[in-house]
């Protein structure tokens, strides 16, 4: 028998990221992602890493960009207000294709906002979030071993695309404790630096530069393509979708995150009823996993799609580009750091039955 | 004897070593104007140079070099 | 005949884009010079935003270009994850004592060993002019047209004197770039700033005044007259801190 450990969302992703390679962490506190700079704190030192606890946000980041811009495994976490703060960073990061992990832990907005989870922060995770054109690759984990999981391989992503990864999860995800299998811890020992990282070295190279200014018009049109060009094919390879119960089914609820366990739920309720629901839930949110919407929106027997979700509906927009009107999608959400129930969403999927 | 050579072609005509030179061997030409349209700084008095680099040392572009 | 003088090596043959007469090209001289005599095997710079934005150009050694104001929290990142580098963050004064006021005090506090040339020529040059937090109190700017004024503007800051107070950094010296004698001092102060990095010494600031004739309307050699007899007596020159000397 494998040997679990009983880990929160928070310690999960820390635990995971060390054992994926990263060697520098970067971060400023905020509720309700503490544990992974609290972990961090304890756990970098014990495997040769960086731990600092950054002045701001901004600073963070910027350290990030840093550390990450000579080809080391780096990262941050934090949760809403101080993403947003990332924001001019993670648009520079983009620009100089600088591979990292960036997690947010997300809580309810707008401003302040509160502490309690939230998925109000999809739009600014998936379209880009600061200025110019840009993406990052976005998990929203369901579970603590998913958190696990996709933190163990985001940093082989992250420099298989010189991109970031942002693992976007939410309060309740943080804070939930389950057990988890640990995986083996990825070996760190030979300092290979990628052919683009300023390691400082001196001789025997051109001397690199890590930059995202590009005065020229043609050459800076040049580079956003070859970012998106980047974006299409982790498109291709990347996208991943987890559907449940469709094969049949007359309502397809959508969720992500926390909200599809609770979905996942309500169509078992809905399924012991005789009603026949099933649920489709991207892993992966950006690249969004539109081929698979497109192909339950041309299956005969849907007749409905329904996105829940804990904002006012912003993942919706990419079901409906998705679905591109060939059935009708509604929704449902809970916000402000409510949370729904499966007995909420049974009641929702009821109505629309009639 | 010294020896000032200047790279004429990232010379711009700013005067700093015109000032700096403790002989007072440096003008700026009023005839030889380089590819980014500055006349450039230029020994008039060679012989007179003592090596002590300060025009080299107050120069913003790095144009000159200097040998003893 | 040997060469007494001749352009340091950490420099690329990339011609220096800035004004006739700017300060920025023999501050450029000084730190690559610097870095020459440590004979680093690695070295990784941090070139700011604001006129020296282009420094990734000419600087012969791996650099990154920061946002605005963040160099010293990327050097930071860089230095801790790459301590066997010689780290060096180039700032202007917008950079530096405005945006990234909390980046460079926090950078400090923590004695991060790295070296940071502090331009400052008590204006915004790359954008055109506009009031710097180093402007001097009378001093004319386009975003402040008759002087700057106490009333509206409040006071200059002093980053020399200010940062150190803190306990963290190890060398903190004010110098110039008027002319040959203090030019000359200023290149012992950046040497000194390297040096105390290879020995592990924690943070070293060297804050350079410097001329910046195209938008302060003067011709290079008046600008530099206006460094020696408005910016000095303003902004002192002289060395603020120096833990080597107080262990003494």
């Amino acid at each position: 028998m494998e040997d679990k450990v009983l880990m929160k969302g928070n310690e999960a992703i820390a635990e995971a990221a060390i054992r994926g390679g990263c060697r520098a962490f970067f971060g400023y506190p905020i509720t309700p992602q503490n544990e992974i700079p609290e972990y961090m704190s304890v756990r970098m030192p014990e495997v040769g890493g960086v731990f600092i606890q950054s002045e701001s946000e901004v600073a963070a980041i910027n350290m990030v960009y840093g550390a990450g811009g000579t080809g080391v495994r780096a990262m941050t976490s934090s949760s809403s207000p101080g993403i947003s703060l990332k924001q001019e960073g993670i648009s520079y990061i983009c620009g100089a294709e600088i591979p990292c992990v960036i997690v947010n832990m997300v809580r309810s907005g707008p401003g302040l906002g509160g502490i309690q989870p939230a998925q109000c922060d999809y739009f600014q995770a998936v379209k880009g979030g600061g200025h110019g054109d840009y993406k990052m690759l976005v998990y929203g984990p369901n579970s603590v071993q998913e958190c696990m999981d996709l933190m163990y391989n985001a940093f082989d992503k992250a420099f298989e695309y010189r991109i970031p990864v942002m693992i976007l999860g939410d309060g309740m995800l943080g804070q939930i404790m389950e057990p988890v299998t640990l995986p083996p811890m990825k070996d760190m020992s030979k300092d290979i630096r990628p052919d683009w990282a300023t390691d400082g070295t001196r001789f025997g190279k051109q001397h690199r530069v890590i930059n995202s200014l590009y005065i020229q018009p043609d050459e800076l049109e040049a580079v956003n393509h070859k970012l998106f060009a980047k974006y299409d094919l982790m498109a291709e390879k990347e996208t991943m979708c987890e559907e449940y119960l469709c094969e049949d089914a007359e309502i397809v609820l959508t969720a992500y995150g926390t909200v599809a366990r609770i979905v996942k739920s309500a169509v078992d309720m809905l399924r012991e009823q005789g009603h026949k629901v099933g649920m489709i839930r991207p892993i992966t949110l950006f690249p969004f996993p539109t081929a698979n919407y497109e192909k339950i929106a041309n299956m005969s027997n849907v007749k409905e799609i329904m996105s829940i979700e804990l904002s006012m509906g912003q993942m919706i927009e990419d079901v409906k580009l998705s679905v591109n009107g060939k059935k009708p999608v509604k929704f449902y959400g809970r916000c402000g750091g409510n949370v729904m129930t499966a007995e909420d969403i049974v009641a929702e999927v009821l109505k629309e039955e009639k | 004897m010294a020896k000032v050579t200047m790279n004429k072609a990232l010379c711009k005509s700013c005067g700093l070593c015109v000032t700096a030179c403790p002989k007072q061997i440096i003008k700026i030409s009023t005839t030889d104007m380089n590819n980014k349209g500055y006349f450039v700084a230029e020994v008039i008095d060679m012989e007179k140079c003592i090596g002590c680099a300060f025009c080299a040392t107050m120069c913003p572009d790095c144009v000159i070099e200097v040998e003893k | 005949m040997k060469k007494v003088f001749e352009k340091p090596k950490m420099l690329t043959d990339v011609p220096f884009h800035y004004c006739p007469g700017c300060s920025h090209g023999i501050v450029h001289r000084m730190v690559a010079s610097a870095i020459d005599k440590l004979n680093a095997e690695k070295v990784i710079g941090v070139a700011p935003v604001g006129c020296a934005v282009f420094a990734y150009d000419y600087f012969n050694c791996d650099m990154q270009e920061a946002a605005h104001g963040r160099a010293p929290a990327v050097a930071t990142g860089i230095k801790r994850t790459n301590p066997d580098a010689i780290v060096f963050a180039y700032q202007g004064d917008g950079d530096l004592a405005s945006i990234g006021m909390a980046e460079i005090v926090h950078a400090a506090a923590r004695s991060e060993n790295i070296t940071v040339i502090f331009i400052n020529n008590a204006i915004y040059g790359m954008t055109g002019g506009q009031m710097a937090p180093t402007t001097m109190i009378g001093q004319k700017a386009t975003t402040c047209q008759q002087g700057r004024s106490v009333e509206l503007n409040g006071y200059p800051i002093h980053v020399s004197e200010m940062l150190a107070q803190l306990q963290g950094p190890c060398y903190i010296e004010r110098v110039s770039t008027h002319d040959v004698k203090h030019v000359k001092q200023a290149e012992k102060a950046i040497d000194r700033a390297f040096r105390n990095q290879a020995e592990g010494k924690g943070f070293s600031l060297v804050e350079v005044l410097s001329s910046c004739p195209t938008n302060w309307g003067k011709n290079p050699l008046d600008a530099m007259k206006w460094v020696e007899e408005e910016m000095c007596k303003i902004y002192p020159l002289g060395v603020f801190k120096d833990t080597a000397k107080e262990e003494k």
